[in-house]
């Protein structure tokens, strides 16, 4: 306990660790968006053209649409001609030969804790990173290879594997799904792009690891996961930001698509810079993240610890289709100073038994606000159909809020559905049990933090939960008391 | 859809009739509301609080208004007998609007408490009415509060004087009764000085198989100290759509129990709100709803805490069955500075066949650490472990359905104080789900009341 808090301490003064930018050489395109831009990305990626033609058709159907009001979020407006679609910060090394790494990105990634070479990375994880809007690297490509995995960047695999790529590319997250998905789908840069065949089940953790670095920029990535029969993977998702006193924006689409008994993991720690104490600047994170459970018994579990980002809105989501498939959301978010946060899952049942559990964990502080807003539909088919939801608040501070808006939809009989929340502070007789017990009421809260969002964390894979345990404490540092 | 465009087409066509037929202090308010639904109108179903009731579908249709107040021919005691056994209630009834003032409960009231015709009242004592009326259900809130504010004329009137207790409950029977379509709008304006005490019970029937139309405002005003027992049950017919919005203001110390049980209906959205704003005050709202055939039930609820130390507990049960809808939206506000604050939502729903439709959407907004506010929501079906055990004892299936139903509702009706109506609610509700209720066209038979 005592290491955890003086690590906590000591980080904290350095308040966001991330905050960094990299002076490296990048090819940013002039900013506002217009079919122009969209056909320019296009180019620039060398893209076939039934993807210009998605992107266009995802353009022209964007502009018809208003941006959402319906979240919990006084959001500042988005002026997106002021920003530009395209930024690739390895312009340099693709004059010098494709295959090396301008060292400025390999110290970039070393302090951010992600070591691009192979011998040095940690073992049983590959990485894909991304800066900007492209592409850095993917990690251990040619051993995932061996056993028929994919894994590279999305650009990489609309070159090389185009039949896949267009077979499921939006395919669960259509551009016409909402306002900020039709703008991804018409400027998304890179991602990555995952495929496990039929009976793989993949032997490292996959990781893709996103920064934004440029000015004046805005990140659209786009993921797309595909599971087939019996396989399984583990996908992890990290993400910072520098410093900066203007917003940027990160509206990304995640798909992931979920054949027969195989089963998809995706954590995410989400860690874009969250603006400074007076709530100026920071990062606007508007994402679509959903997951399509075709296959009969497939599984899939969103497990997201949310700590950056000025805003957050994001409902990382499943339909569940196939007969007898599970899905799982565990999330916490915690929000301090002028954060808001509006996150939460939809889960929609269709196919028969089908089942799921929404753990969720919200901890707000200072002035932010923090909402879960969730949606649990059970369709008239899903006979069986069982969930579970409970979401918890936890308000340290009276100039704080905690929200939430669970939303039922329920057209079968035979269907379970339950939900719970409560939202209380932490309590006194808990503070007071540590401090007779010579615990410092800033460290009791640390403790009892960690205890509540210890349903979550545990879901995690081991490295990420050891970062979002130190990240919880650094988030919430300076807001007791 | 533009439905709006009859009401607005009907109140400038109608302005100085309406006004005439009814008091200065209505009419100051009639303008502006006017005002607020020509520019808002209908809300559609993308306002969150119309989520699940399209309300320019059920305003569509042509409906008479009895605007000249032309008096219905009607003897309340004929068509209505229903009294509570071992309860006794000072009885009133309201014929749609209007207030039946023939008829008087032999007993009188205590001294300073009133009864009466809303419209009475703001002509004998425009100060008193003046100084509530519309002052909470403001049109700019609510196209429901604009309709209602620019074309009620009438309704029912409640004061209770400062630290009077009124022992004997007051029972309203809501009669809607016409010859043709009707559109009714009811306002209700209930006011509780200072500790004072008042048991209310509202009943709504239909005795025509007409289409009705109620739109009903109520301002509740609970003073300091004061003790407010409410209780609606709504027992009309398929043909009758309902837009009650109700609202109560409690002032410190003071605490409401709010029970609104819907029986039978056509469609009913029920928007209640409650505003705390002297601390600790304490509310409880109970809400029961069995529906079946096409019956929809939207109840909307809102316990605004604005003041600390405050207490609020509400539990909400339906039972659907065949092709019923049924949606409740709970929300629970706690504002800044509402510190102590207590709250517990719970809604719990049955369905009891496929084509049965359930949506559930509790909320807490919250803005202040100091707080235990809870919410829990359940859908699901009898427990086949339950039916098991009783079948294994002999008892039919059916009537074992029947007497889990009865007790997964009766957890409504076992939180009323009052015995004799506990009983009386449990009596009905066992009729409602043997499917005895509203054969016999009028209730006198079902009731088996005596005059």
């Amino acid at each position: 306990m005592e290491e955890k808090n003086s690590f906590v301490r000591q980080v904290a003064e350095k308040k966001y660790e991330y905050g960094f930018t990299t002076d490296v050489q990048t090819d940013i395109i002039d900013k506002g968006l217009s079919e122009e831009v969209v056909r320019l990305i296009s180019e620039k990626k060398g893209e076939p053209d039934w993807l210009l033609q998605f992107r266009l058709n995802a353009f022209r159907y964007w502009q018809t649409l208003e941006p959402p009001t319906w979240g919990h979020l006084d959001m500042p407006e988005i002026d997106y001609q002021d920003i530009s679609y395209y930024a690739d910060p390895t312009k340099k090394t693709a004059e010098k030969g494709p295959k090396d790494i301008d060292p400025e990105l390999m110290k970039t990634f070393d302090k951010l804790g992600i070591p691009l070479e192979e011998r040095l990375a940690l073992s049983g994880m590959a990485v894909d990173a991304v800066m900007d809007s492209v592409s850095v690297k993917t990690t251990f490509r040619e051993k995932l290879q061996e056993q028929g995995i994919i894994f590279c960047s999305i650009s990489e695999a609309v070159r090389e594997h185009p039949d896949l790529v267009r077979q499921y590319l939006g395919s669960v997250v259509p551009y016409k799904d909402n306002f900020y998905a039709a703008l991804n789908s018409a400027v998304f840069s890179d991602g990555s792009f995952v495929y496990i065949p039929r009976g793989v089940r993949c032997p490292m953790e996959l990781s893709t690891y996103f920064r934004i670095n440029a000015r004046g920029t805005g990140q659209f990535e786009r993921t797309l996961i595909v599971c087939d029969d019996d396989a399984y993977v583990s996908y992890l998702e990290g993400c910072t930001a520098p410093m900066r006193d203007e917003n940027q924006l990160h509206a990304a689409i995640v798909e992931i698509v979920v054949m027969e008994n195989a089963e998809v993991k995706y954590s995410t720690v989400q860690n874009w810079y969250p603006g400074d104490a007076e709530g100026k600047g920071g990062v606007l994170n508007l994402v679509t993240k959903r997951g399509h459970l075709r296959g009969a018994n497939s599984r899939l579990s969103w497990t997201q610890v949310e700590t950056g980002s000025a805003i957050t809105w994001k409902y990382p989501s499943c339909v569940l289709s196939g007969e007898g498939s599970q899905a799982e959301f565990y999330s916490v978010a915690v929000t301090n100073n002028f954060q808001q946060a509006d996150t939460g899952t939809k889960m929609i049942h269709i196919g028969r038994n089908t089942r799921s559990t929404i753990i969720s964990k919200g901890i707000s502080a200072g002035h932010s606000q923090n909402s879960y807003r969730g949606l649990v539909r059970v369709a008239s088919t899903a006979e069986g159909a069982r969930n579970y939801s409970s979401c918890d608040s936890l308000l340290l501070g009276s100039k704080c809020g905690a929200h939430t808006f669970p939303y039922m939809d329920v057209h079968n009989e035979t269907a379970v559905v339950e939900h719970e929340a409560t939202t209380s502070k932490i309590s006194e007789d808990q503070l007071f049990y540590c401090n007779q017990r010579g615990i410092s009421t800033e460290d009791a809260v640390g403790l009892i933090v960690n205890g509540y969002a210890r349903d979550v964390l545990n879901k995690l894979p081991m490295e990420f939960a050891v970062e979002a345990q130190k990240l919880l404490g650094v988030s919430l540092e300076g807001s007791v008391g | 859809m533009n439905a709006e465009k009859q009401y607005i087409e009907l109140y400038e066509q109608q302005r100085e009739l309406i006004a005439r037929r009814s008091a200065p202090v209505m009419n100051a308010l009639r303008d502006e509301a006017f005002q607020c639904f020509r520019q808002a109108g209908f809300p559609s179903r993308k306002v969150e609080r119309y989520r699940y009731t399209d309300v320019d579908a059920a305003f569509m249709p042509d409906y008479g208004l009895n605007l000249s107040r032309l008096q219905i021919p009607v003897n309340p005691y004929d068509v209505f007998h229903c009294d509570v056994p071992n309860l006794s209630t000072s009885l009133y009834f309201v014929v749609n609007d209007q207030f039946y003032a023939k008829a008087q409960p032999k007993a009188p009231l205590p001294e300073g408490v009133l009864v009466m015709s809303l419209c009475q009242a703001a002509q004998d004592f425009p100060e008193l009415v003046g100084k509530y009326y519309g002052t909470q259900a403001r049109a700019r809130k609510d196209a429901i509060n604009a309709l209602n504010t620019m074309l009620a004329q009438d309704g029912l009137f409640v004061y209770v004087p400062h630290g009077v207790a009124v022992e004997r409950p007051i029972q309203v029977v809501n009669i809607l009764r016409a010859d043709v379509d009707l559109m009714v709008n009811r306002r209700v304006l209930i006011v509780l000085e200072q500790g004072a005490q008042v048991k209310l019970l509202f009943c709504d029937h239909a005795i025509d198989g007409r289409k009705f139309l109620t739109t009903q405002v109520a301002e509740v005003f609970v003073g300091e100290n004061a003790h407010l027992e409410l209780y609606e049950l709504e027992e009309t017919h398929a043909q009758s759509s309902r837009f009650s919005n109700m609202y109560v203001s409690q002032q410190a110390y003071s605490t409401a129990v709010i029970d609104s049980i819907t029986l039978q209906n056509g469609l009913s959205r029920n928007r209640t709100d409650v505003a705390l704003c002297g601390e600790y005050g304490e509310t409880t709202l109970y809400g029961g709803v069995i529906a079946d055939g096409q019956q929809r039930v939207d109840n909307n609820t809102l316990i605004d805490h604005r003041a600390a130390h405050c207490q609020s507990r509400e539990l909400y049960k339906y039972v659907l069955d065949d092709q019923a809808v049924g949606a409740f939206a709970g929300r629970v506000l706690v504002r800044e500075g509402a510190q102590k604050s207590v709250s517990q939502e719970t809604n719990a729903n049955l369905c009891a066949s496929r084509s049965a439709r359930m949506y559930s959407q509790p909320m807490l907004e919250i803005y202040a650490d100091d707080v235990k506010c809870s919410h829990g929501s359940t859908v699901g079906q009898l427990d086949e472990a339950a039916l098991f055990y009783m079948r294994q004892r002999g008892i039919p299936e059916d009537e074992a359905r029947l007497l889990l139903k009865f007790a997964f509702i009766g957890q409504v009706i076992d939180g009323i104080p009052m015995t004799s109506l506990r009983d009386r609610l449990h009596y009905l509700v066992e009729k409602r789900f043997r499917g005895e209720l509203g054969k016999c066209g009028g209730c006198q038979n079902a009731l088996n009341c005596e005059r």
